[in-house]
């Protein structure tokens, strides 16, 4: 263990690559997340169709098949990123922004029809519909459905090893080799990947608290992890 | 379009390298389906005895059941599949890449299956559970005849959702080396240095396996809203 401590410094680098990867992932998720979102509850088709197309694809192949074409395959095609961790950080918001724009349409269709009729007979214009009263009672219904889709996109970063990104893991297992303390290596990097994925889940319920419509139902009191999702 | 790009398409795409590399990477995508059936059936019956175990409140044991799926929920598989396939060697054991990739996929796999059984379970309403106390019922018969046929029974297109990510998810294997059909894309690639072919042919027989799965479990889900 004492070995694995000298190296620390390589590991809080590798982690901050994680952090950053999660990050920026996260926000692309939510901007992907609307973005496509909206378009499934469309009325014209051609907003409709590469909407679903783009889900269907994203979430039909794996992240890795995903990582490997961006990087590998796209060239060819004459598209190339310059930092690979970009590259990852793309296919992860795209990926997992597939997963949550489905999120966002559910909860935006599962409003009672008598938000809308509302909203038309006070004269509001459809984009004032959805900006002032669909999507903020939303929120609320989307939180603990985003909150897994944070976690499952932290615990797609490690993936990023593959295409040569050095992350947490990529460090972790520099490491290994290096003082071959396996055990120590691979539960520590088990232990911190825990803690990232229950800080995440306890922003979520922060902010389920926040946004709560009905104060009563306490998000904070349930269990982190364990309501069926 | 102009005929210019449609050449450049040509020269992009090599069908005759495609159809050279397909037979292989067919092969290798046979293992990948092996490697989801297995995973998913330890998954599943994994799965079930820790929603059972963890079902009654015992003190210790639901406790240490709960933080294993909490724990697994939280790490990522492939850090879990490193974990096994470099630890287990250092204590003797020493497993193939197949037996290590179903082992994980199945353990990381019964947590989520884990708790979809355990929302079933507790969908169950309270007077069934009354009903075979009444009958005096003995606990197991309760569970086998009463409980699971019940419950079980809704959560069978939640746990083909499962299977779909599990079949997605053996894409990892690819980091312990075993023969699936994402490490073979990859090798066909080195060998011959042209990426495009083999990994746009993996891409799309996982999109055609998962599509048409997504479709049966659309009709699953409205049997069992039928039948609900």
């Amino acid at each position: 263990m004492s070995d694995v401590l000298e190296y620390q410094s390589l590991l809080w680098d590798g982690l901050w690559t994680t952090v950053v990867a999660s990050f920026f992932g996260i926000l692309l998720t939510i901007v992907v997340a609307f973005v496509v979102g909206m378009m499934r509850l469309s009325k014209t088709r051609w907003l409709r169709a590469p909407s679903y197309v783009f889900v269907e694809f994203f979430r039909g192949t794996s992240i890795l098949v995903q990582l490997f074409w961006v990087v590998y395959a796209l060239p060819f095609l004459g598209v190339r990123f310059t930092d690979n961790l970009v590259a990852g950080i793309v296919v992860l918001g795209l990926n997992e922004g597939a997963y949550a724009s489905e999120v966002v349409r559910g909860a935006i269709a599962s409003r009672p029809r008598g938000q809308t009729e509302a909203g038309i007979a006070l004269g509001l214009t459809p984009g004032q519909r959805m900006r002032r009263i669909l999507i903020p009672q939303s929120i609320p219904v989307m939180l603990p459905s985003f909150g897994n889709v944070a976690v499952d996109l932290l615990k797609a970063t490690p993936l990023l090893y593959f295409i040569t990104v050095t992350e947490f893991t990529a460090d972790g297992l520099a490491i290994r080799t290096e003082t071959q303390e396996t055990t120590a290596v691979m539960l520590s990097l088990l232990v911190v990947y825990f803690v990232l994925s229950m800080i995440l889940a306890l922003l979520t319920r922060l902010l389920e608290n926040r946004f709560a419509l009905e104060r009563r139902t306490h998000p904070l009191l349930r269990p982190l992890v364990g309501s069926a999702s | 379009m102009n005929e210019s790009m449609i050449l450049a398409a040509d020269e992009l795409w090599d069908n005759g390298y495609a159809a050279d590399i397909f037979p292989e990477l067919l092969d290798a995508f046979w293992l990948t389906i092996r490697l989801t059936l297995v995973g998913m059936a330890i998954a599943l019956v994994l799965g079930l005895i820790v929603a059972v175990v963890r079902y009654p409140r015992i003190p210790v044991l639901s406790r240490l059941f709960d933080f294993y799926v909490l724990f697994i929920r939280g790490t990522p598989l492939l850090v879990q599949i490193f974990a096994v396939y470099f630890i287990l060697p250092d204590y003797g054991i020493t497993l193939s890449g197949f037996v290590t990739g179903v082992l994980v996929l199945g353990i990381n796999y019964s947590a989520y299956t884990a708790e979809v059984y355990r929302a079933g379970i507790e969908a169950l309403p309270k007077g069934q559970w009354e009903a075979a106390t009444a009958l005096n019922l003995p606990r197991g018969r309760t569970w086998t005849k009463i409980v699971l046929p019940q419950s079980i029974a809704p959560t069978i297109p939640v746990l083909g959702n499962y299977l779909i990510q599990m079949f997605k998810d053996t894409a990892l294997l690819y980091a312990i080396g075993s023969p699936e059909v994402m490490t073979v894309a990859r090798q066909i690639g080195q060998t011959n240095g042209e990426f495009l072919e083999p990994l746009t042919i993996a891409g799309i027989m996982y999109l055609v396996i998962s599509y048409i799965s997504s479709l049966g479990i659309k009709r699953l889900e409205r049997h069992y809203a039928l039948a609900a």
